[in-house]
């Protein structure tokens, strides 16, 4: 497999992650090294069957686990920005 | 009182006999970190007034008779494990500030236990690594030999065991952080079969490979950690009860896969290890070369799963519910600018090859295909151990290096050879002390790994001891 071309910048806007143009460009060198250390698992041929997890997700009736709000006070301690028993964010939609 | 001697069932029986007080035994720990661990640095964060109060409600419980097997016995905790109240930072500028809001499920086992907490301890940032070098908040120091580097991640754990600033420690283990710095510093490390220990609290990593683990200074203590903190929760979908593998009668022959050591490994590991299988043989083992020829790709594999699953888990870190928060102008602003600030330069590049990895066009030929090799590397171990009782090998094929040494990303990966085929098989794994090599005179530790069947950690321990007892 030929070693494809990787947009770092373009990666980077999708991971939601800024990077500055320094390590832009050393990402743009060692990726693509990295990439090429996992390429050897394309060598491998015939038949591969699909992984089946043997550990199954367990699932529960789906009521109320616990009364509603018990934990909300403890969990927005933790956030930057709360407000009467809310998350606080900037701006989602613009116009 | 002599801390290096110290086994964990001395410890319960001069607690219980009071020859000394829990009080006496955290006090001792926390002199010798003040004494050693500025040099160290294998606590984070020393938790020196709330372990003295967890030691006297321990002597109180001992004065009452009810003390349990690690009632008043200091732990230390890997820095990604949460105790409810306390900074968990998983040695990031992200969750520097950061208090847990819940005890970990085996926080909650050992408070129940009567454990006392010392500190939190230093780790590659979010449990990415192999050294400890990318903590955020600098590098752990190796007891042996404080130019070199201690292993990771839970490098700091295994750094305090080894000094004596801990009695055991919590690691966790996603592709051979528990085994590696174990081998690294002469002590014991298990890595446990998934879903053997819940992993409730524990902030995940790679979720199909993370497991928490003992380490300690012998497979005893080891074991009697490893029995206090497994077992079925609920609040751990994955988790597992004991009675899921079928008992394994011991029929004492290991295997070793020949191939795989017959390049790269460094000459005087090599010589450690056949003299540890020297030793098994003595013991009445039988010793037989095995074939798993997927191994050879276990490497490529992990460094696929491991990215994808990383920059899967990771994305939570977005500045809006908990840890750091840089402002923008927007939410968009907020996450990127919070992400580029609060996470160090190997977890960006984690991030980014998992993100490419699980890209539309890529996905095929990277995640996927990985996923596939993984379960040919799970069915050719279970063949195996339909005839072995556990497959042998060095935990590293390469010595601690220098701290600041290896800077490539892919030299420090491919150090990882040995341990990452047991976390993509589920199974459990543990490494022994069993030589020492003197590099510019000092005494390096050299681990021997023993790989089990799932649900095999007794026979592990059992395998353990007799190559332990040979070094001791």
């Amino acid at each position: 497999m030929t070693e494809p071309h990787i947009d770092v910048a373009a990666l980077a806007k999708l991971a939601r992650l800024d990077v500055s143009p320094e390590e832009l460009s050393r990402l743009e060198k060692e990726i693509p090294k990295i990439l090429a250390f996992v390429e050897t698992i394309q060598t491998v041929s015939g038949e591969v069957t699909p992984e089946i997890p043997e550990v199954r997700n367990v699932m529960r009736e789906d009521v109320d686990p616990h009364e509603s709000g018990i934990h909300t006070e403890v969990l927005l301690a933790a956030a930057p920005a709360s407000e009467d028993g809310h998350l606080v964010v900037k701006k989602v939609l613009h116009k | 009182m002599n801390l290096a001697a110290l086994s964990v069932a001395e410890a319960r029986r001069a607690l219980d006999a009071k020859e000394f007080s829990a009080l006496e035994l955290t006090n001792a720990y926390l002199d010798t970190i003040k004494v050693k661990d500025t040099e160290l640095h294998a606590y984070l964060e020393v938790w020196a007034e709330q372990a003295r109060a967890e030691a006297r409600a321990a002597d109180e419980r001992i004065a009452r008779g009810e003390a349990s097997m690690f009632t008043g016995v200091p732990i230390a905790v890997k820095d990604n494990i949460l105790i409810e109240g306390r900074i968990a930072s998983s040695a990031s500028k992200m969750l520097e500030n950061y208090r847990a809001s819940y005890d970990a499920t085996v926080i909650k086992k050992l408070k129940e236990e009567g454990a006392v907490f010392l500190g939190r301890t230093n780790m590659d940032e979010f449990a990415l690594g192999g050294s400890t070098e990318n903590s955020a908040f600098g590098p752990t120091k190796n007891p042996l030999d404080t130019t070199r580097v201690p292993g990771g991640t839970s490098g700091g754990s295994a750094a305090a065991v080894a000094a004596d600033l801990a009695l055991l420690a919590l690691g966790s283990d996603t592709g051979g952080s528990i085994r590696q710095p174990a081998s690294f510093c002469g002590i014991v490390g298990l890595k446990t079969t998934y879903g053997s220990v819940s992993r409730f609290g524990l902030m995940a990593a790679a979720s199909s490979l993370d497991q928490i683990g003992p380490m300690g200074k012998s497979v005893a203590d080891v074991h009697m950690l490893f029995k206090a903190i497994r077992g079925r929760d609920e609040h751990d979908g994955t988790s597992v009860s004991e009675s899921l593998y079928p008992a394994r009668p011991l029929k004492k022959v290991i295997g070793v896969p020949r191939s795989l050591l017959a390049k790269g490994v460094d000459p005087e590991v090599l010589a450690s290890f056949e003299q540890a299988l020297e030793t098994l043989r003595e013991e009445g083992y039988e010793v037989r070369d095995i074939e798993l020829p997927s191994l050879q790709h276990a490497l490529a594999v992990y460094y696929i799963v491991n990215p994808a699953e990383v920059s899967t888990n990771l994305a939570r870190y977005d500045g809006i519910r908990y840890g750091l928060s840089v402002p923008a102008d927007d939410i968009g602003g907020v996450y990127s600018k919070t992400r580029g600030a609060g996470f160090g330069p190997e977890v960006r590049r984690r991030i980014l090859v998992g993100t490419f990895v699980l890209s539309s066009g890529y996905a095929d030929a990277y995640y996927r295909k990985a996923r596939a090799v993984r379960s040919l590397i799970r069915a050719e171990m279970a063949d195996v151990f339909q005839e072995v009782d556990a497959i042998a090998t060095p935990t590293s094929p390469i010595l601690p290096w220098k701290l600041g040494e290896k800077a490539d990303p892919v030299s420090l990966y491919a150090a990882d050879i040995f341990t990452v085929p047991v976390n993509l098989a589920g199974v459990p794994a543990l490494s022994v002390p069993v030589s020492t090599v003197a590099r510019e005179g000092k005494n390096l530790s050299v681990g021997f790994q023993l790989i089990g069947a799932h649900g095999a950690e007794e026979n592990l321990c059992t395998i353990g001891a007799v190559v332990e007892k040979v070094h001791s």
